[in-house]
């Protein structure tokens, strides 16, 4: 029998990123899509680079950053109590980093894609910005929110660099699915980093095929 | 009464375009504004909205100032409560018919309002609707209806029967008249179809690059055959006697050089329109 927590690890991480995740990248991902301001390319230019950063990169920073024996690290540590190297807490905010390309991409695609006149209409009829934004806006990029919030998970689920740089191996607390994988492989038990695997590869894959299935509108002609 | 003495530059299709207007709009009435494509009619009635800002002038609203370059004001689109009808209808597609017409209640407004608009503009069997299940001339009943729940004073229509065939334009040509005169409001249709035009407004304001170039009743801009207006740029003016002598450059024609009385509108670079 496999030991569980790997697996209870990971989908605790997905779920608590991609939940964190969605508060920060809606504001941004509002910014982004109305902004006439010229530093917009920078700013999507950072949002967008842990898609191609290798994620062993971010986690070096990120260790640098947080170490509590200087400056940051041992500010937070100092302050708060807070050690976000080798912690369940660390892994979170670096999952959220890894993954905002993931949920403010789709978002402000949706955003920008639906006519600028509905949010024009919301406002001659005397609506707010945050009326706007909850009940015409949101409402109509469904797609888009599911699609970030979805990616977002399964991003986390498939973390690897950030987690072995800043996570460590803590079973229980930062030891993920795939970083259980990489050590029964180390340790030449093949059963196990199979079983592993096997749990991942499936509920990967049903959680992506939910993603199209939904968004593909099979589910709309149910609706009606 | 509407005064809208404004100045804005323009990226047009073909190039920068200066709109330049002063108008004066009596409350109550139906215009049209009537012109090409690209002519900056959009333009007008989104800077009266309050979605666009000029770069200079002001603008007002019986007596209120919306919009004044000079002093700093602007009002929000939220509050100068104008009802538009957009050339995309903009109907709330995650809201059913009675639902867009619902969102647009104002605060504390009573929803009688609602039922009221529904029979005027025959919406009844659409209610629970959804906009993507309606026709082209069923959404725009829905818009002109949801932009008529606040009981706004000034209607902005923006092509709003250009996607329309010719039956189902007549039809809402006699609704828009309709919520025109028993809500008394002042509409400002835009519009490149004439015989709309003729047959709906009361008075008609032609605009040609970004300037009004004529004004007037249906009959007097459409119905006088013995006249031919030409509209274009001043290029050299010289006294001639106690006439001018002005050179008139008509996009895609020759110079026209004709003699007319000295006026303050013959500038040199200026667009003018000029009966003859």
């Amino acid at each position: 029998m496999i030991d569980w927590s790997p697996i209870i690890v990971t989908f605790q991480l997905a779920l608590v990123t991609a939940a964190l995740l969605l508060v920060v990248s809606l504001p941004l991902a509002y910014w982004l899509a109305f902004t006439k301001t010229k530093i917009k390319p920078l700013i999507e230019t950072l949002v967008s680079m842990p898609l191609v950063l290798p994620p062993t990169v971010l986690g070096f920073y990120l260790l640098i950053a947080f170490s509590p024996n200087q400056g940051l690290g041992a500010w937070l540590e100092a302050q708060f109590n807070l050690r976000l190297i080798f912690s369940f807490e660390g892994l979170v905010l670096a999952s959220m980093i890894y993954s905002l390309p993931f949920m403010v991409q789709p978002i402000q695609a949706g955003l920008q894609n639906l006519s600028p006149s509905l949010k024009e209409a919301a406002y001659l009829l005397g609506k707010s910005r945050w009326t706007t934004l909850t009940k015409v806006l949101l409402p109509n990029i469904q797609a888009s929110l599911l699609t970030g919030i979805v990616l977002a998970f399964a991003h986390t689920i498939g973390e690897f660099g950030v987690v072995l740089m800043i996570g460590g191996s803590i079973p229980g607390q930062t030891k993920v699915a795939s970083i259980a994988i990489y050590e029964e492989v180390e340790s030449l038990n093949y059963a196990a980093a199979n079983a592993y695997s096997l749990l991942l590869f499936g509920l990967t894959f049903i959680i992506l095929l939910i993603v199209y299935v939904v968004n593909g509108g099979y589910l709309k002609s149910f609706r009606q | 009464m509407i005064e809208l003495q404004v100045q804005k530059q323009l990226n047009a299709a073909l190039g920068k375009m200066q709109l330049d207007l002063n108008l004066e709009l009596q409350t109550g009435l139906l215009y049209a504004l009537y012109g090409k494509s690209g002519a900056g009619k959009t333009s007008i009635l989104r800077m009266l909205a309050g979605l666009l800002s000029a770069d200079q002038g002001w603008i007002s609203f019986e007596n209120e100032i919306w919009f004044s370059s000079q002093d700093k004001i602007n009002w929000k689109p939220q509050k100068r409560k104008v009802g538009m009808v957009f050339q995309d209808y903009a109907l709330f597609p995650n809201m059913s018919v009675e639902q867009n017409l619902s969102f647009a209640l104002a605060r504390h407004q009573a929803p009688q309002i609602i039922d009221e608009l529904i029979d005027i503009m025959e919406l009844k069997g659409l209610r629970s609707y959804r906009p993507n299940k309606l026709s082209g001339g069923q959404q725009q009943r829905v818009a002109l209806a949801r932009a008529l729940v606040q009981k706004p004073k000034l209607l902005l229509l923006d092509e709003p029967l250009s996607a329309l065939d010719t039956e189902m334009r007549q039809k809402l040509q006699h609704y828009i008249r309709e919520a025109h005169d028993r809500f008394q409001i002042t509409t400002i249709l835009v519009s490149h179809n004439q015989s709309e035009v003729q047959k709906m407004a009361d008075h008609i304001l032609v605009i040609e690059a970004g300037k009004i170039v004529q004004q007037g009743s249906p009959t007097e801009v459409f119905e006088q055959p013995n006249k031919i207006q030409l509209h274009g740029v001043v290029q050299h003016v010289e006294p001639n006697g106690d006439q001018v002598k002005i050179s008139i450059q008509v996009p895609g024609q020759e110079l026209i050089i004709l003699t007319l009385p000295p006026s303050d509108k013959w500038v040199i670079g200026a667009a003018v329109s000029v009966d003859i």
